[in-house]
């Protein structure tokens, strides 16, 4: 009943009385912040999904639970696969692999085939994750590298044109996502659809409102940084307003680039993975302005209509070395040199 | 309450740091109890920050309460006295909470001994005046509290004479005395503050005289509303004046209580001095009062015995050599429950297992941790999310800093600045994932090559 078993916690041989407790010794600190465990970050990011599962279920209905399971249950299988074939004891309970199969479904088409959910999940787990050494060891967003695979083993699963389903009930179904529409057709869309979601896009994307509202009780709970939305929605905003007045007349916005696309979905839920983003507040801040400016510049310059999967792969792999960048200066300087 | 500073550059806080439940309910409303002398008591020659003391008596010499028992050697090191009086019997070694080795000299004690209200009285008890204490020079109360073998009460036990002493290259402008007792559990400084503020006044008065300082602050946390007020009290028509600072972990520290009172940085590797400032500890303020008036060496101290697995949570006043089993007993014994014996706070503190070792002038707490206090989960692996960055008061990255200690990656340590970390605690306690940070960077701190 020790809370460290591997280290050297020692039962005490009392010897009277008899009824005397047992008494541990360990290394302090000897009391803890209970309130959060990694787990508990994980089923936070879980309860600030639920503003846009709700909308994601209104939206497309059966598509979003359909793609949910498979990509949540294939999440664990590979989860329980790849540990098994490392020999380690499988980390299922952490949630982890949960979460990274929900922000995988989400930020998939409604109708993409089984198999794209299935593989990417796979990919996520295995490529992006295990391969590395388990939770926490990760460099790239396991989700967004299981994404990415999909995207360029199934193109036209994942592309841009997968997202429209002629002849569906489904309203949304029917229309080219908004940035697509921009994009290809130069249309505009509504801000008030882009806001509440009614629009074609990822699962999870659609909404603006049920991100700003997820995502800001994860940054109340501290779960996420504030700072790399803050950061995210920083560059967009000054690329996008900058842009906004330059060309003015397109009635395409700065908001409209907010609310648009995954941006605030990417901004508070795949941006904000701890362990492939920095660690120090400045460094999250300057991740998150990057990975604003990078959509912007894919948005605007590339052939993609939306650029936050790829932004958000290229920072991390700059987050080792904005670790280094960021390193704060202690309180009082610098240990001395040749001094303890 | 809040903070309230009046002509003080400090805002009463500091960046970042940690707010654990207090846990003082369970003893600072239990007024100080003097326990009954014990008929054996063990003088370790080592209490300090420093150079151990050599024995300054022989097997069988009869000694009287106060009497030096071992002499200091060098210039930070600090004498030894005997907190009973009795006969010095065979010397022997025993191993200290935080895991020295330490001579120690057992004495028997004789059948004269002052205990109860007697003893309070003479510890606490008579006038303590507030003026016309310019008449002892300076050089003649650092003189005095070194020979009443004086350190820092606060947990540290850095010799006192040293900070008190006059150094023309570094002049002190302020001395600070610290009533910050921000482990959590921990009243013993709480309930001296309330009982017996006029001993710190007095002792605060004369440690500025010693040093120099021009102003003399006592700052307390704004958790402690009945101490500020008794030492208001005290300390009215004097030059000490009380600052309230933020209750928050850890503002006892000397690097932390410096910035919120006076915004002063304590460079890395210096101390107080540097940035003109002496600190010291509320208890150390009445000790110099009672070495520098009467005479008297520092033979007791209060010492908080609580937690939820100690029957009877209770503040005592112990002689220093005492064992901890003898307090465990006057307080009633463990609960069923107990699980971890915690010497010092539970932030700072080390367990012990074995409870008949001596009490030292640097105890301020026994704290009976239950199961249900150290149960925690299993260690998983660190997702780098940062909280420990966000709460340390020296602004570190702790999860580097234990990474480089466990891989012996000395090169990250020093870019990570790991010889800078003060052990506080604040990332272990954070920490989502339960990887025992500060053990870690302890490791890292004593493998790592200097120079």
């Amino acid at each position: 009943m020790t809370d460290e078993p591997k280290q050297e916690a020692q039962q005490v041989a009392k010897v009277e009385p008899p009824s005397a407790p047992a008494l541990h010794i360990a290394p302090g600190p000897h009391t803890f912040s209970t309130s959060l465990t990694t787990r508990r970050m994980m089923v936070d990011v879980l309860i600030a999904l639920i503003p846009v599962l709700a909308v994601s279920f209104y939206v497309f209905r059966l598509y979003a639970a359909i793609q949910l399971v498979i990509c949540i249950v294939s999440a664990l299988a590979a989860e329980a696969l790849f540990m098994a074939m490392r020999g380690k004891r499988a980390t299922l309970s952490d949630f982890s692999a949960v979460v990274t199969g929900a922000i995988l479904a989400l930020s998939l088409p409604a109708h993409a085939p089984w198999y794209v959910g299935a593989v990417g999940a796979f990919v996520a787990i295995g490529l992006g994750k295990v391969i590395f050494g388990g939770l926490g060891q990760n460099i790239f967003n396991p989700a967004m590298l299981g994404r990415a695979f999909a995207m360029i083993a199934f193109p036209a699963a994942v592309g841009a044109s997968a997202y429209v389903l002629k002849n569906c009930p489904i309203d949304g179904l029917t229309q080219a996502t908004p940035l697509t529409a921009l994009k290809q057709l130069g249309q505009n869309t509504g801000l008030l659809p882009l806001f509440c979601g009614t629009t074609n896009g990822s699962l999870g994307e659609t909404s603006a409102l049920a991100c700003l509202l997820g995502g800001g009780y994860l940054c109340l709970r501290r779960t996420a940084s504030w700072e790399i939305p803050a950061g995210v929605i920083a560059a967009v905003a000054v690329i996008g307003g900058l842009i906004q007045i330059l060309h003015p007349g397109t009635g395409w916005t700065v908001l409209h680039e907010l609310f648009g696309g995954a941006l605030l979905f990417g901004a508070f839920y795949i941006a904000t993975d701890p362990v492939s983003s920095p660690l120090t507040p400045r460094g999250k801040f300057i991740f998150g302005v990057g990975i604003g400016a990078l959509v912007m510049l894919i948005r605007k310059l590339s052939g993609y209509p939306e650029g936050v999967m790829f932004s958000v792969l290229i920072m991390n792999a700059l987050v080792p070395l904005m670790n280094r960048w960021t390193i704060p200066s202690p309180v009082g300087g610098p240990v001395p040199v040749g001094k303890k | 309450m809040t903070a309230s500073l009046k002509n003080l550059p400090g805002t009463g806080d500091f960046a970042r740091g940690i707010h654990p439940s207090d846990e003082k309910g369970l003893a600072q409303n239990s007024p100080i109890e003097i326990v009954p002398p014990p008929a054996q008591i063990a003088i370790p020659m080592l209490q300090h920050t420093g150079a151990p003391c050599d024995p300054a008596v022989q097997v069988k010499q009869e000694l009287a309460m106060g009497d030096k028992v071992g002499e200091a050697k060098g210039f930070i090191s600090a004498p030894v006295h005997t907190s009973i009086a009795g006969t010095v019997m065979m010397a022997s070694v025993t191993t200290l909470p935080n895991g020295r080795h330490v001579r120690t000299i057992p004495i028997k004690a004789g059948p004269n001994q002052v205990s109860g209200d007697a003893l309070k009285a003479e510890i606490f008890g008579g006038e303590w005046p507030t003026s016309g204490l310019e008449k002892y020079e300076p050089a003649q109360i650092a003189a005095a509290v070194r020979e009443a073998g004086l350190v820092g009460l606060g947990g540290a036990a850095f010799p006192t004479h040293v900070k008190l002493t006059r150094n023309e290259k570094r002049p002190v402008d302020t001395l600070l005395v610290n009533g910050c007792e921000c482990e959590p559990y921990l009243t013993a400084d709480y309930r001296l503050m309330v009982e017996f503020p006029a001993p710190i006044v007095t002792g605060a008065l004369l440690a500025g005289h010693a040093s120099g300082a021009k102003q003399i602050v006592i700052a307390v946390e704004d958790n402690k509303p009945a101490a500020v007020e008794a030492l208001k009290k005290a300390a009215q028509g004097t030059a000490v004046q009380i600052a309230t600072v933020h209750t928050k972990y850890p503002m006892g520290g000397e690097r932390q209580v410096i910035p919120a009172v006076l915004k002063r940085e304590v460079p890395t590797g210096g101390l107080p001095l540097d940035v003109g400032v002496v600190v010291v500890n509320v208890g150390t303020a009445a000790a110099i009062a009672r070495a520098v008036l009467r005479g008297k060496a520092l033979t007791h101290r209060i010492v908080s015995v609580t937690g939820r697995g100690i029957k009877n949570p209770k503040n005592l006043l112990v002689p220093i050599g005492i064992t901890y089993q003898e307090l465990i007993d006057y307080c009633g014994g463990f609960t069923a429950d107990a699980a971890r014996v915690v010497v010092g706070g539970p932030m700072m503190g080390f367990s012990i297992s074995t409870f008949n070792i001596p009490v030292t002038k640097g105890t301020s707490g026994v704290v009976v941790l239950t199961q249900d206090d150290v149960k925690r989960a299993e260690e998983t692996s660190c997702v780098r999310c940062g909280r420990c960055v966000d709460v340390c008061p020296l602004n570190l990255v702790p999860t580097k800093m234990a990474l480089a200690s466990k891989f012996e990656d000395w090169e990250m340590a020093k870019r990570y600045h790991l010889l800078a970390c003060c052990e506080c605690g604040c990332c272990g306690y954070i920490c989502p994932a339960n990887i025992p940070l500060v053990q870690l960077m302890r490791k890292g701190k004593a493998q790592m090559p200097r120079g």
